[in-house]
C-alpha cells in the first residue's frame, strides 16, 4: 500500500477570505510576523498495487476532474515513501514512470 | 398537454419542493426527479430545474459531488441539445462544476452567510428563462448563500459581458464579492441559466417578498409551448 498526497490550493489570483481571516486573527493571539495565509486542502490517497506511471496518470486525472476545480484551484501530486518523505510527480512525463513505487 | 418541468432532488437539496410549487403556480406540470434516475427521456420532461440546497453537504466543493450523480450525464446531454435548464443557487454551483456554465462560485468575501431580499437587474431578457422580463427590469427575490461569489478569469468575464451572457446583476450593493456584480449567467445558446438568488421563493404574495420570480417559470413554459 502506497500513499499519494494531493494538495489543492486556490489559485494566487483568487481571493481567499478564509486564509485572510486566519491571518488577521494571528496578531490577536500574539503571533506576529505572518503577512499572508492561504488555506487549502490535502488529500491522502491509499493506493492499492504499485504506484507506477499508469496509476499516477489516473490519480492526476481524478485530481484534475474531481478533487480540484481547475477554474479556481491548482493542485500538486506527490508520492510518499515508507519513511514519509514526499516527492512531487507530474503525470504524463518520464518523472511519473520513474516515480514507480513497488 | 401540459408542459412538464422536472426538478431534480439530490441528497441535501432544500428548495426542490418550492421549485416544483413555482412550476405549478406558473401553470406547468412539476415532475419530481431523483438524482439516481439515469435516463431523463423516460421522464418526458421539457425542461429541468436544479434547485437550491446543500447537495452532499457541500462536501469537497459546493456541487462537486452532485455533478457526478447518475442523472447529471443525461442533464448535460439534454442541455447541450437545447433543453432549458435552470440552476438556482446550489443548482448554479452544479452547472459551473459540470462546465455547462463557465466560472465558479466561491466563499462570500466577507465570510458571512447572506439571507436577504435582493434587488437585481435583468441584463438579458432573451434567454429561455427570462423572456417574460424586459431588458433592464429590476426585480426583488430572496438571496441566501454562503458561497455565492462568482469568479472567472478576466477573459471569460469580458466574453460573458461582450456576448450579453450576464443575465442578472446585483443592485444596492454586492452581497458576496461576485466579480462585476454578476448574479446570474447563461450559456451561448441561452437555454442554460444559473443564478444565486432564488426566484422560486418569490412566486406568490403570501410567502414571498414579491412575485417577481414567477417570470422565470412562465418564460420557460411559453417558450416550450411555442416550440
Amino acid at each position: 500500500m502506497a500513499r499519494v498526497v494531493v494538495d489543492v490550493m486556490l489559485k494566487p489570483e483568487i481571493l481567499d477570505p478564509q486564509g485572510q481571516a486566519v491571518q488577521r486573527a494571528l496578531p490577536r493571539l500574539g503571533f506576529e510576523g505572518v503577512s499572508d495565509v492561504r488555506q487549502g486542502k490535502r488529500f491522502e490517497l491509499e493506493v492499492e498495487g504499485p504506484v507506477d506511471g499508469d496509476a499516477l496518470a489516473r490519480i492526476h486525472e481524478l485530481a484534475e476532474t474531481f478533487l480540484a476545480n481547475t477554474v479556481i484551484e491548482d493542485f500538486t501530486v506527490r508520492v510518499q515513501d515508507a519513511d514519509g518523505n514526499e516527492r512531487p510527480v507530474e503525470a504524463g512525463t518520464d518523472a511519473a514512470s520513474e516515480g514507480a513505487v513497488a | 398537454m401540459t408542459t412538464r418541468i422536472g426538478v431534480v432532488t439530490f441528497p441535501g437539496s432544500l428548495d426542490d419542493s418550492d421549485a416544483r410549487r413555482a412550476v405549478r403556480i406558473a401553470g406547468g406540470e412539476a415532475v419530481a426527479l431523483w438524482h439516481r434516475d439515469k435516463d431523463l427521456r423516460k421522464q418526458q420532461v421539457d425542461a429541468i430545474v436544479l434547485p437550491g440546497g446543500f447537495s452532499y453537504g457541500d462536501y469537497l466543493r459546493c456541487g462537486a459531488i452532485a455533478r457526478f450523480s447518475p442523472i447529471m450525464e443525461s442533464v448535460v446531454e439534454q442541455a447541450k441539445a437545447g433543453m432549458p435548464v435552470l440552476g438556482i443557487c446550489n443548482g448554479f454551483q452544479i452547472l459551473c462544476e459540470t462546465h455547462l456554465l463557465p466560472g465558479a462560485l466561491t466563499r462570500n468575501d466577507h465570510l458571512h452567510f447572506v439571507c436577504r431580499d435582493q434587488r437585481l437587474r435583468v441584463e438579458n431578457a432573451t434567454t429561455a428563462w427570462t423572456s417574460d422580463y424586459a431588458d433592464g427590469q429590476e426585480i426583488v427575490v430572496p438571496l441566501k448563500n454562503g458561497e455565492g461569489g462568482y469568479v472567472a478569469d478576466e477573459r471569460t468575464l469580458d466574453e460573458l459581458e461582450g456576448e450579453g451572457r450576464v443575465v442578472f446583476r446585483y443592485l444596492d450593493g454586492n452581497p458576496n464579492g461576485s466579480r462585476r456584480d454578476i448574479a446570474g449567467i447563461t450559456n451561448e445558446a441561452g437555454n442554460v441559466v444559473g443564478l444565486m438568488p432564488h426566484p422560486e421563493h418569490a412566486v406568490e404574495a403570501l410567502t414571498g417578498p414579491t412575485t417577481d420570480g414567477l417570470g422565470f417559470f412562465t418564460s420557460a413554459l411559453k417558450k416550450l409551448v411555442a416550440s
